[in-house]
């Protein structure tokens, strides 16, 4: 007597579900993780590359089974079934996806919370002592930012980002720094503020999984707290002319001290001092 | 055969025949099916140079091949003449006007000559867009054009592009009216709404939603134009203003858009696997239902085309529900897809190849799409290759693929002749190969960080760049076996007869090719278009042996 | 492939479509005024979006007066109503009175188009001066050009009305009812126009 078609079907279904898991858990196909975000962003990858796999592999398996066990033999002309729908099958199968997706929605939603996606942006960690009522655009990070400056007690870094055709400068409002590299102490939170000069550019870096568009006309914020020590690019990802492959820059991670060392080296001393 | 009416007092005016009828402005749906259908595939070519191009200066890491605006005018004319010219007018304009009478039991659309107006826009439009690269530079800015850059980039490519797309915007509209006017009303008496085949079901959401998002699209290019000519500064920060308003107006039409590229193919492949696999389209209900909710879905999820642009936190977390939702739905109707083929009969032929890759390449697509949708990780490849994976998967790999299986499935119908199916299986393979060659690995590429509009590119990404374009080559080279087999089969091919699939649906229920007036004597009823296959206790065990595969019933 | 002469091929496609059909023009015409409201619902949308998000920079200046436009709306309102008449006389076949409805309508259009006008005369911005003043020129603009075809059409009708000569008869009613679906059309936006411009 044949295996039933359930228990090669329960199995199969248990192959790939387990390596799908397996894949999602093992291969990696993501650049290094240089912030505090970027592990919380790869749990979500490993989640969405797992749930994918499964779903792909699925179905290609089906469509791939069907041809091959359904498929017109030379001197067949006959048709298939008569079928025409089925119900609970239906009902079955907009109830599974359904709930996956509302799974991975609100997975998603407690990984962007984690990151600092959902606070409100007129109050970044930006410290202003500016008066003026500026309407902030976009930022992601914030709460991240001011949640791990209040657990460590110091603040976040700020440093202000001008985007143009087609470079990076980045101001040091403590110290009056300008440089074209992106100099940051690890494990303190940065916080970015960025203005463009003339069209939209964009702040991405890879290894920070962060990124935001730099807008002329109103100011962007973007928070992260780096982890790794080491030299990553920082890209442009807006189209802004035909530069805008050249469009890069690097943002040094080094140790504190490492860090108080650049920053000593090119502060700018207040005329009282000099 | 002579139709036996009295004659005419004053002598008919007398339209061109042959071949000459597609150079005129023809009112007859078939003339101007196969004219959007052949002007399309011209543009396709067009388009797939455009993308060699690309492709060809990605095979290096650095900005070699054309200076770095002429690339930024290639891509943007790639983009928008894949969509505007290509896609968009042949699952709608081509297949839509050919097909929808005969579905409705109609002799031709409601409105025949706006049909005619609407065909004959295109190619004006299309020569505009292509010639503006060589008299004044195309545009630059993609076919995105987001201000400020489509304001600060040269001014004459500009306003052509706009002048361009408004003109097939307004095409878009005409075809768009005359699809829901000939559904709604042009079915013939006795057939019932929820007795069409599928892909009118398709074309009528469709239809819906380039009515309802096209003129936002419409007004956008004018608002921008005025920026570009007369200096207002709606999009223009200097002048007080808003340049993400632009992207919420751009993107109203332009997300829609992906849905009235890809819900007619859903239709054609509605219409396809049932015939090849001599089942019925499994849960016709549900089918049109996930349409309609696609249709409502698809108008209220653009803003996930602007996660990172500087839109407020609840925002984004209301557009990525949303777009999540869309899922639903669609995976509907890939469940019944795959439903259908699943005790069927099925011929491993060229249109059910291209169906299944179909459906195997889109599966990927809107996996990715799912995995898009979620705002924490868009934020990561926003912008990247690994979009450029996602939505080639989406159009080539979802609508390309399925309108070669629709050529495959209807030449027969519209010439008379049979392609040839080695030449056939032969094209799907190279494409298909090719195709995955091409974008599987961007996916990689986007992760990793590599930005999208790009000449140039960190050296670390050249090996998976070059797999890349060896795939785009084998792509063009697939299109060589397709070209020959048209050729030689509308000239030799084999005879199809009336019905070479042994199908249903009422444009095999006449001559191939169909006589002017769709059919001679009354259109046919046809209120069970899907009522293939032997009830299940009726199946016989025993395969008949017997005739040839391709039996054409005569 | 059919055997027909080229003679007997242009008489079957005269005969195909002469076969009787309902005439649908009227529910072509509704869908693309659906798809012509779209467009302005996307400069309405803008509009909105400025307001809410986009201050009036310092020193521009956007002030509106409200006796002109609310003149407009009432001339638009009765030529609605004008026009609404005018259909009613075309049914009953009375020609006369059909072509003083139109006429009166025609004046009340054309009204409207100086009014306005005289009101982009005497506001105290131009076009490129701020984005406000871009975005109501470019809202009245766009609904002025709408009325403009609107009133065309209406003295095309006018004109196609003459008896004996005219096109435009009680049978052949879908020219004015086309125009008069226009118009009343034109004249809703003008009100959603109104409010949101002059009133919000």
């Amino acid at each position: 007597m044949p295996i039933p078609s359930a228990i090669i079907t329960l199995v199969l279904g248990m192959i790939l579900v387990l390596g799908g898991l397996w894949i999602g858990q093992n291969i990696n196909l993501l650049p290094v993780d240089a912030s505090v975000n970027a592990p919380i962003y790869d749990e979500l990858f490993r989640v969405l590359f797992s749930i994918g796999t499964i779903l792909f592999v699925g179905i290609v398996g089906l469509v791939v089974f069907s041809l091959v066990r359904f498929r017109r033999k030379p001197g067949q002309i006959g048709d298939g079934i008569a079928l025409e729908g089925n119900l609970p099958l239906e009902i079955f199968w907009t109830a599974v996806p359904a709930i996956v997706v509302l799974f991975v929605g609100l997975y998603s939603y407690d990984i962007y919370e984690r990151m600092g996606g959902m606070v409100p942006l007129a109050h970044g960690g930006h410290g202003d002592s500016q008066a003026t009522e500026e309407r902030v655009w976009g930022g992601i990070g914030t709460a991240g930012a001011m949640q791990a400056s209040s657990e460590m007690a110091v603040l976040p870094l700020p440093v202000e980002v001008t985007a143009m055709q087609f470079a990076f400068l980045f101001h040091y409002p403590d110290g009056d720094i300008i440089s074209g590299e992106l100099h940051v102490p690890s494990g303190r939170p940065i916080s970015l503020k960025m203005e463009a000069k003339d069209v939209i550019h964009a702040f991405w870096v890879p290894q920070f999984r962060l990124k935001q568009d730099i807008i002329p006309g109103q100011p962007t914020l973007l928070n992260f707290t780096p982890t790794r020590p080491g030299r990553y690019p920082v890209v442009c990802a807006e189209l802004c002319g035909p530069y805008h492959g050249g469009m890069r820059s690097t943002v040094v991670v080094e140790s504190a001290d490492d860090y108080d060392a650049w920053f000593q080296a090119n502060r700018k001393l207040p005329v009282s001092e000099a | 055969m002579t139709l036996t009416l009295p004659q005419q007092s004053k002598p008919p005016a007398l339209q061109p025949t042959g071949w000459l009828r597609y150079l005129s402005f023809s009112v007859d749906h078939k003339v101007i099916g196969l004219q959007y259908l052949v002007c399309g595939f011209a543009f396709y070519l067009i388009g797939g140079a455009l993308a060699g191009a690309i492709r060809t200066e990605l095979t290096s890491p650095v900005a070699d091949f054309m200076p770095r605006d002429v690339y930024n005018q290639v891509l943007t004319l790639h983009g928008t003449i894949m969509i505007f010219l290509w896609i968009v007018p042949v699952v709608n304009g081509a297949f839509g006007n050919y097909l929808i009478p005969f579905y409705v039991g109609a002799r031709d659309m409601a409105f025949p000559r706006l049909n005619a107006v609407a065909f004959w826009l295109i190619p004006p439009a299309g020569l505009l867009l292509i010639t503006s690269y060589f008299i004044t530079g195309a545009a630059q800015s993609g076919w995105t054009a987001y201000p400020p850059l489509s304001l600060t980039t040269p001014a004459s490519g500009q306003i052509i592009w706009i002048l361009s797309v408004l003109l097939l915007g307004g095409s878009s509209i005409f075809g768009g009216i005359n699809f829901i006017a000939t559904i709604l009303k042009m079915r013939r008496p006795g057939l019932k709404l929820m007795q069409l085949p599928m892909y009118c079901w398709a074309m009528l959401g469709t239809s819906i939603l380039v009515v309802l998002s096209t003129p936002v699209l419409a007004g956008t290019l004018i608002l921008l134009s005025f920026d570009i000519v007369a200096h207002t500064g709606f999009f223009n920060p200097g002048m007080g203003g808003n340049v993400v308003v632009y992207q919420h107006l751009f993107w109203f039409y332009s997300h829609p858009a992906v849905y009235i590229m890809v819900l007619p193919a859903f239709g054609l492949v509605s219409e396809i696997l049932p015939i090849h696999c001599r089942k019925p389209l499994f849960g016709y209900t549900t089918m049109v239902y996930s349409i309609m909710a696609i249709v409502v879905l698809g108008l209220v999820v653009w803003a996930h085309h602007m996660f990172t642009s500087g839109t407020p936190p609840w925002m984004r977390l209301f557009f990525t529900i949303a777009t999540a939702f869309i899922a639903v739905p669609t995976g509907i109707k890939f469940f019944n897809w795959i439903a259908t083929l699943w005790g069927g009969k099925i011929s491993l032929n060229s249109a059910i190849l291209f169906s299944c890759g179909f459906i195997v390449n889109f599966v990927l697509g809107g996996i990715t799409g799912v995995a898009l949708a979620q705002v924490p990780f868009d934020v990561h490849v926003h912008d990247t290759y690994f979009v450029v994976a996602h939505f080639h998967y989406i159009v080539y790999g979802g609508s390309v693929f399925v309108i070669f299986a629709s050529v495959y499935h209807w030449f027969p119908k519209v010439t008379g002749r049979m392609l040839d199916e080695n030449l056939g299986r032969f094209h799907f393979l190279l494409t298909f190969i090719g195709f995955n060659l091409c974008f599987a690995p961007q996916h990689w590429l986007g992760l990793n960080g590599m930005p999208r509009r790009v000449a140039e590119y960190d050296p670390q990404f050249a090996f998976v760049n070059q797999i890349s374009s060896v795939g785009a080559l084998l792509m063009a080279l697939s299109t060589l076996p397709f070209l020959w087999n048209v050729f030689a089969s509308a000239r030799s091919g084999e005879i199809a007869g009336d019905n070479p699939w042994r199908a249903l649906t009422p444009e095999w229920l006449t001559t191939s090719p169909p006589p002017v007036e769709n059919w001679k004597g009354e259109p046919p009823l046809v209120t069970h278009p899907y009522g293939y296959g032997i009830p299940a206790d009726q199946i016989d065990l025993k395969d008949a042996s017997g005739s040839d595969l391709w039996s054409n019933g005569r | 492939m059919t055997s027909l002469s080229p003679q007997d091929q242009a008489v079957e496609i005269q005969e195909h479509h002469e076969e009787s059909h309902p005439d649908h023009r009227m529910f072509g015409l509704a869908t693309f005024l659906v798809a012509d409201a779209m467009t302005f619902a996307g400069f309405f949308a803008a509009y909105l979006t400025f307001k809410a998000v986009n201050p009036l920079l310092p020193g521009a200046v956007y002030e509106l007066e409200l006796p002109l436009p609310t003149l407009n709306t009432i001339l638009l309102l009765v030529s609605s109503a004008t026009f609404h008449r005018a259909g009613v006389n075309l049914r009953r076949s009375d020609m006369q009175r059909c072509r003083r409805w139109l006429l009166l309508t025609a004046i009340l259009g054309l009204a409207f188009l100086v009014s306005q006008m005289v009101e982009y005369f005497t506001l105290p911005f131009g076009l490129t001066d701020n984005l406000y003043a871009s975005t109501f020129y470019a809202l009245t603009g766009f609904h002025g050009l709408h009325v403009t075809m609107g009133a065309l059409m209406i003295l095309i009708v006018w004109w196609q009305c003459r008896t004996p000569e005219g096109r435009v008869t009680a049978d052949n009613h879908f020219p004015l009812e086309a125009a008069e679906l226009y118009w009343h059309f034109v004249d809703g936006i003008w009100v959603v126009l109104f409010v949101i411009l002059y009133l919000i």
